[in-house]
C-alpha cells in the first residue's frame, strides 16, 4: 500500500472508463487497472497484473462488494482482491498494490 | 460455598458410565463429586461390540473411556472393588474391601447377568457364559483344546455367541427351547428363514430342546435333553437370557420385582428417593430392557433430574427395535414385529433363494405402518423404523418399501430422510434427533460421518443408523450447497427461479435497476452474470449493451487464453462448411498470426487474438457469412451432426439438414449454462447424440428425442423423452423442453445436472413437456418463439456499432497493445508462453 502519492498522473477522461467496471492505463512501463463504482462514486487503481499467474488481465475483471467491501475478480480463475488494501479476500498469500485516485475537471488521476 | 452433592454410581458398564458423561456435559463438574464403583477390572466398555474382540478389536478400542478422562474430569473411579453393602439411612454404600462411601444420590447401575438355567452338572468345566471380557478370554482358551461348541439359547446374544465359536473354527451347535429362533423379534417364517441361512453357513441349529443335563465328569462332554436325545460337544455356552443385578437393592430392603429387577418410577427412583436405578438392573412398568438406547435414556432421565430438579423428564416406555448382522445376515424387527392385539394386514415378501423375508404390519385403512420384520435385506430398516415412529403416511404402494428396487424410471422407494420431521429419533441409541445432527452438521461444518460421531455421537452405539447419518449429511450439505446457490449470492436473497420471476414480471432490464430492487450492495462475480443471463433469456437484448455485467468471456465476446489473447469460434452449423468460408477461415488466421484447430464441436477455432483485432477479424469473417458462434456464451454451442441419409448408406434421415435447423433455430438463445446438442442419422449414433443436452437420433418414422446428457467433467447419457416424433412435434419438445430449464435451473447448472435434481424424474419431465401437466407449455413455447424472432448475431452488433466496438482495446490512454504478450512456436504455429 502507498500513503503519499509522489506524483499525481493524469490517466484520461472519465468518459474512457466503463460504469461499474474496470479500464487499464498504462503509465510509463506499468499497467494500471482503474475501476470506478457508479453508485457510490467510488473509483479505486490497482496493478493490472494478477499476483496469482501474473496475467495482465485485473482491469478486465468484474467488481463488487463482499459484505461493503469493494472487491475485484480476475477473469483468469476468480481470485477476489480488495481494492481498498489489496489483500487477496481468499485468504491466500497474494495482494496487489493500490494507488489513490482523484477526479479533477472530468480527468482521472491516478497517484503513484 | 455449598458442599458439591455426593453421588455415587454403582456399576461401571456401558450404562454407568454414560450417566457420568451425561452428568457432566450438563454441569461441567463442580456442582457435583462423582465416584464410580466398578466391580470389572477395567474402566467400561462397549459390550454391545463384544464379539468384536473375537475378530481382534483390542480392549482399548473397546473402551468407552480410559480411566484418564475419569480423572481428567474429576470424577473418583475404583475398578476391581465390588460394593456389597448399602446402607440407605446413613447413606453410604460399603465395598468388599471394607471401603465405606458416603453419598448424597446413589445410582444403580449393576446391568445384568447370564441367567444360567439350574440344570444338573451347569458347574462342570467348559461351561460358561458370554458377556464379559473375561468370559471371551476365558471361552478363546479353552477352544484350543475343543472341536465342538453348544450354545444354549437362540435368541440375539445366543446367535453371536454362536457366531464366537464358528470364528474360533470350532463345529457350532445351537440349542433352543423354543420351536424358533429369536423368539422375541422373529415370527415362524422369518425364523424359518434366518434357519436356513445359518445352516448354510455351517451352525446346527436343534430347536425345541429342553436341555436336562450336563454330562460328563469335571468336564462337560455333551447335553441331554428332556426328549431323550443328546448331544456331544466339549464346551457349552450358555446365553439363555439375563438377569438383572437386583442383590444389593434386595440387601438393602429396596424393592425388587417378582422375578428380578430393581422397581423404579418414572424418575427411575426406587423405593428409596435418593436411590436410582438405571439400565439392565432396573424394571420400569414390569419391563426389563436388556438393549443398551433404553439403558441410555435412563442416564440421560437421571442426569438431567439431578441436576434441574425431578419431575422435569420421566422415562417413557421405549422402542425395542432392532436391527442387527448375524454372521453376515441382517435380521431387524421394528415397531410391533407380531401385532398380536393390533388390527393389521400384512405385506410379506418371501424369496427362499435368496433368503429373504420382510413382513409389514399396515394399519387395515393402508395408512400407516405399526411394525415389522426384516431377515436376509435390512437395508429399509431406519426407514422403516422412522415411518413407524414418526406415523408417516404410507407411500400408495407400500410393498414398494420391500420390494426390491425395480428397474425402471428411478421410482425411489420411500421418499428417504428427507421426508422424517426434525424431531425423529435417527441416533435411539443416544437418542439424537434428526434435526439435532443437521444442525451440528451445519454449525460446525463437518465435513463426514466421523465428525458427526465425534460431535455428537451419533452413531457410536449400535452404528446402526450410521447409513441414515450419512444421507443426512449428503442431505444437508446440499441443502448447503443449495442455501448458497438457492439465495444467488450475498447480494440477493433470492433463488434463481425466484429472481427470474420477478426479473419477468416486474419488467427490469438492467443489472443496475434489478439490484436497486431486489438486492442490496454492489454486486459480485457471482449475481452479475447469473442476472445478465437471466436478462438475455427474457429479453434477448444486446448483450454487450451491459458489458460490464458479463462473465469475461461474454464481456469481450471470445473466450480468454492464457496470457490474455482471445479466441475466435464461428458457427458451422451441422459442420457444413463452404470452401469460401474455409479459404477465408485461412486468410483471416494468416492475417492475424492465429493458431488454428479443428474443435471437437466439429467447427474451427482460431487462437490468439489480440483483443483490439477481435472487431476487425469479425468484421471479415462476417462478410463470408460467418456468425457467433457463442463459443464463449452460456448458450448453444454447437449442434454435432452425422453426414446422414444424405450419403451415407444406413442413413434413415436427413441429420445434417435437421442439425442445421435445430442449430439455426436456438442459436444465441442464453441458458444457465451451455447447450449442446446433435443429430444422428441412424441408430448407429455417430454424432454422439445421448452425451448431450438434447440429442435427436433418426428412427425410420422419425426422431427420437433424447436429453439431460453431459459429456465433461461428470459424463451422463441422455434419457429418451419421446420416439418417433416428427420434425415439427420434436422441435416443439425442444422449444418446451430448453425453457423449462432456462426458467428453474440453478446459474450454471448444466441440464444433467438439473435434471438430477428434480423431483420425479423422467416421469415428471415427460409429464411437463409432453402432456403438459403444469399447464404451462403454451407459455413456454411462446417465450422461446420471442427468442427465436429476436435473434441477432451479437458480432455483428458489435462491430456495427462504434461505442461497442471501442471498447475492445487493452488500453484506455494510448493505442498500444499490451506489450507484455510472448508468444513461443510450435509445430509450425504460435502459442502463448508458459505462465
Ligand atoms: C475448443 C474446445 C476444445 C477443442 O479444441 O476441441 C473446447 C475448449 C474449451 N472448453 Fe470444452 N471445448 C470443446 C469441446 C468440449 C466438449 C466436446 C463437445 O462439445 O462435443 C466437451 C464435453 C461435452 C459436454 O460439454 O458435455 C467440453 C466440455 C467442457 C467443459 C465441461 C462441461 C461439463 O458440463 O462438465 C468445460 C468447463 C465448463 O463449461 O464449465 C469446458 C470449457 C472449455 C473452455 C471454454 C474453457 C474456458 O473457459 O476457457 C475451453 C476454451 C476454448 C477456447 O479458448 O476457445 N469444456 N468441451 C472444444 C470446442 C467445441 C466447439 O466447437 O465449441
Ligand atoms: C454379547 C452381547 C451383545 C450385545 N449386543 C447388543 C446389541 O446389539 N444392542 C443392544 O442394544 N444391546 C446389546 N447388548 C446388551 C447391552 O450390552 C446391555 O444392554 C448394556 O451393556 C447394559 O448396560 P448396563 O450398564 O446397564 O449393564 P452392564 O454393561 O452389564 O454394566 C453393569 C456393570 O456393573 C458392574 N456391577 C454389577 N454389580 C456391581 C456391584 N455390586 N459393585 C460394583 N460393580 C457392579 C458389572 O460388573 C458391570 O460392569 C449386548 C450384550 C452382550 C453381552
Ligand atoms: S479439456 Fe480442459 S484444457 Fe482442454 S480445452 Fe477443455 S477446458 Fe481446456
Ligand atoms: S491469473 Fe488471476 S486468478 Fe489466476
Amino acid at each position: 500500500m502507498n500513503n503519499q502519492p509522489t506524483t499525481w498522473f493524469k490517466a484520461a477522461p472519465i468518459s474512457a472508463f466503463p460504469e461499474n467496471g474496470g479500464a487499464c492505463v498504462k503509465y510509463n512501463d506499468k499497467q494500471i487497472a482503474v475501476f470506478h463504482f457508479k453508485q457510490l462514486d467510488k473509483w479505486y487503481a490497482t496493478d493490472n497484473e494478477c499476483p496469482h499467474k501474473h496475467q495482465m488481465a485485473l482491469s478486465r475483471g468484474m467488481i463488487g462488494d463482499q459484505q461493503g467491501h469493494p472487491k475485484v475478480a480476475c477473469p483468469f480463475h476468480k481470485k477476489t482482491f480488495s481494492l481498498e488494501t489489496g489483500l487477496n479476500l481468499q485468504g491466500e498469500d497474494y495482494c496487489i498494490n493500490v494507488y489513490p485516485v482523484k477526479i479533477e475537471d472530468g480527468f482521472v488521476f491516478i497517484g503513484i | 460455598m455449598t458442599q458439591p452433592l455426593k453421588v455415587v454410581v454403582v456399576g461401571n458398564g456401558m450404562v454407568g458410565y454414560k450417566f457420568c458423561e451425561k452428568l457432566l456435559t450438563k454441569v461441567g463438574g463442580g456442582l457435583f463429586s462423582i465416584t464410580v464403583i466398578g466391580e470389572e477390572p477395567r474402566p467400561a466398555y462397549d459390550r454391545v461390540h463384544l464379539s468384536a474382540y473375537f475378530s481382534g478389536t483390542s480392549v482399548e478400542e473397546l473402551t468407552m473411556a480410559p480411566a484418564s478422562w475419569y480423572a481428567e474430569h474429576g470424577i473418583q473411579l475404583l475398578t476391581g472393588e465390588c460394593v456389597v453393602k448399602i446402607d440407605p439411612a446413613a447413606h453410604y454404600v460399603q465395598t468388599h474391601t471394607g471401603l465405606q462411601i458416603p453419598y448424597d444420590k446413589l445410582v444403580l447401575a449393576t446391568g445384568s447377568g447370564a441367567f444360567v438355567p439350574p440344570v444338573p452338572g451347569v458347574e462342570k468345566e467348559g461351561v460358561f457364559v458370554y458377556r464379559t471380557i473375561e468370559d471371551l478370554d476365558a471361552i478363546i482358551g479353552y477352544s484350543k483344546g475343543a472341536t465342538r461348541a453348544a450354545v444354549i439359547g437362540g435368541g440375539l446374544l445366543g446367535l453371536e455367541a454362536a457366531k464366537a465359536t464358528l470364528d474360533l473354527g470350532l463345529e457350532t451347535h445351537v440349542v433352543e427351547f423354543a420351536p424358533r429362533l429369536m423368539p422375541r423379534q422373529l415370527d415362524a417364517a422369518g425364523a424359518g428363514m434366518l434357519k436356513r441361512k445359518m445352516e448354510a453357513l455351517g451352525i446346527q441349529i436343534h430347536l425345541n430342546k429342553n436341555t436336562s443335563q450336563f454330562d460328563g465328569g469335571a468336564a462337560v462332554v455333551g447335553l441331554s435333553f428332556a426328549d431323550g436325545t443328546s448331544l456331544e460337544v466339549d464346551m457349552v455356552v450358555i446365553s439363555a437370557g439375563i438377569r438383572p443385578r437386583d442383590e444389593l437393592a434386595k440387601q438393602a430392603a429396596i424393592a425388587v420385582g417378582p422375578r428380578g429387577g430393581i422397581v423404579v418410577n418414572d424418575q427411575l427412583q426406587t423405593s428409596h428417593p435418593d436411590i436410582y436405578a438405571i439400565g439392565e438392573c432396573a424394571l420400569h412398568q414390569g419391563m426389563i430392557y436388556g438393549l443398551v438406547a433404553p439403558g441410555y435414556e435412563m442416564a440421560e432421565v437421571v442426569a438431567n433430574n439431578l441436576v434441574q430438579g425431578p419431575t422435569v423428564k420421566e422415562f417413557k416406555a421405549f422402542d425395542m427395535s432392532t436391527k442387527l448382522k448375524l454372521i453376515g445376515v441382517d435380521v431387524a424387527s421394528f415397531g410391533e414385529p407380531f401385532c398380536e392385539q393390533t388390527p393389521h394386514d400384512t405385506i410379506v415378501v418371501e424369496d427362499k433363494l435368496k433368503g429373504i423375508y420382510k413382513r409389514l404390519n399396515v394399519t387395515t385403512d393402508g395408512k400407516y405402518l405399526l411394525g415389522g420384520i426384516l431377515v436376509g435385506e435390512a437395508e429399509n430398516y431406519n426407514m422403516l423404523l422412522q415411518t413407524v415412529k414418526n406415523r408417516l403416511v404410507l407411500p400408495p404402494n407400500p410393498e414398494d418399501l420391500v420390494l426390491p428396487a425395480r428397474k425402471g424410471d428411478g421410482a425411489s422407494a420411500g421418499a428417504g430422510v428427507a421426508a422424517l420431521p426434525d424431531e425423529a429419533s435417527i441416533c435411539s441409541c443416544e437418542n439424537i434427533t434428526k434435526g439435532a445432527i443437521c444442525q451440528a452438521i451445519e454449525e460446525h461444518n463437518l465435513p463426514d460421518v466421523a465428525a458427526i460421531k465425534k460431535c455428537t455421537k451419533a452413531g457410536t452405539g449400535c452404528g446402526g443408523c450410521v447409513p441414515m447419518l450419512s444421507d443426512l449429511l449428503t442431505e444437508t450439505l446440499k441443502k448447503q450447497g443449495k442455501v448458497v446457490k438457492k439465495v444467488l449470492c450475498e447480494h440477493f436473497d433470492y433463488s434463481r427461479q425466484e429472481m427470474y420471476h420477478l426479473i419477468q414480471t416486474s419488467g427490469t432490464r438492467t443489472y443496475d435497476e434489478v439490484v436497486a430492487k431486489f438486492g442490496k450492495g454492489c454486486g459480485c462475480e457471482v449475481c452479475k452474470p447469473a442476472v445478465a443471463s437471466m436478462l438475455a433469456s427474457i429479453y434477448n437484448d444486446v448483450i454487450a449493451k451491459q458489458a460490464v455485467i458479463q462473465d469475461t468471456n461474454d464481456r469481450f465476446m471470445a473466450n480468454i487464453q492464457r496470457g490474455g489473447t482471445y479466441s475466435v469460434v464461428p458457427r458451422v452449423p451441422g459442420g457444413e462448411i463452404t470452401p469460401e468460408q474455409l479459404i477465408a477461415l485461412g486468410t483471416v488466421a494468416k492475417k492475424y498470426d492465429l493458431y488454428c484447430k479443428i474443435t471437437g464441436g466439429q467447427r474451427v477455432d482460431l487462437f490468439g487474438a489480440r483483443v483490439e483485432q477481435l472487431p476487425s477479424i469479425w468484421e471479415e469473417l462476417l462478410e463470408v457469412g460467418f456468425e457467433s458462434g457463442h463459443a464463449y456464451g452460456k448458450s448453444l454451442r454447437t449442434v454435432k451432426s452425422c453426414v446422414g441419409s444424405t450419403w451415407c448408406r444406413f442413413g434413415v434421415q436427413d441429420a445434417v439438414g435437421f442439425a442445421i435447423r435445430v442449430e439455426n433455430r436456438y442459436k444465441g438463445i442464453r441458458s444457465p449454462h451451455k447447450l449442446k446438442s446433435a443429430v444422428s442419422g441412424c441408430t448407429r449414433e455417430c454424432a454422439e447424440a445421448q452425451s448431450k443436452d438434447f440429442g435427436i437420433i433418426a428412427t425410420d418414422k422419425g426422431w427420437n428425442l433424447y436429453v439431460c446428457g453431459n459429456g465433461g467433467i461428470k459424463p451422463q447419457h441422455a434419457l429418451l423423452l419421446a420416439s418417433d416424433l416428427d420434425d415439427e412435434t420434436c422441435l416443439k419438445y425442444i422449444d418446451r423442453f430448453l425453457m423449462f430449464y432456462i426458467k428453474t435451473a440453478e446459474p450454471l447448472q448444466r441440464t444433467a445436472t438439473w435434471f438430477n435434481k428434480l423431483e420425479g424424474g423422467m416421469e415428471y419431465l415427460r409429464d411437463v413437456i409432453i402432456n403438459d401437466s403444469l399447464g404451462i407449455a403454451a407459455e413456454l413455447e411462446r417465450e422461446l418463439q420471442y427468442l427465436v424472432d429476436t435473434y441477432h448475431d451479437e458480432w455483428r452488433v458489435a462491430v456495427e456499432t462504434p461505442e461497442i466496438r471501442a471498447r475492445f482495446s487493452h488500453f484506455v490512454n494510448v493505442e498500444e497493445p499490451d506489450p507484455t504478450l510472448e508468444f513461443v512456436e510450435m509445430r509450425g504455429q504460435k502459442r502463448p508462453a508458459d505462465w
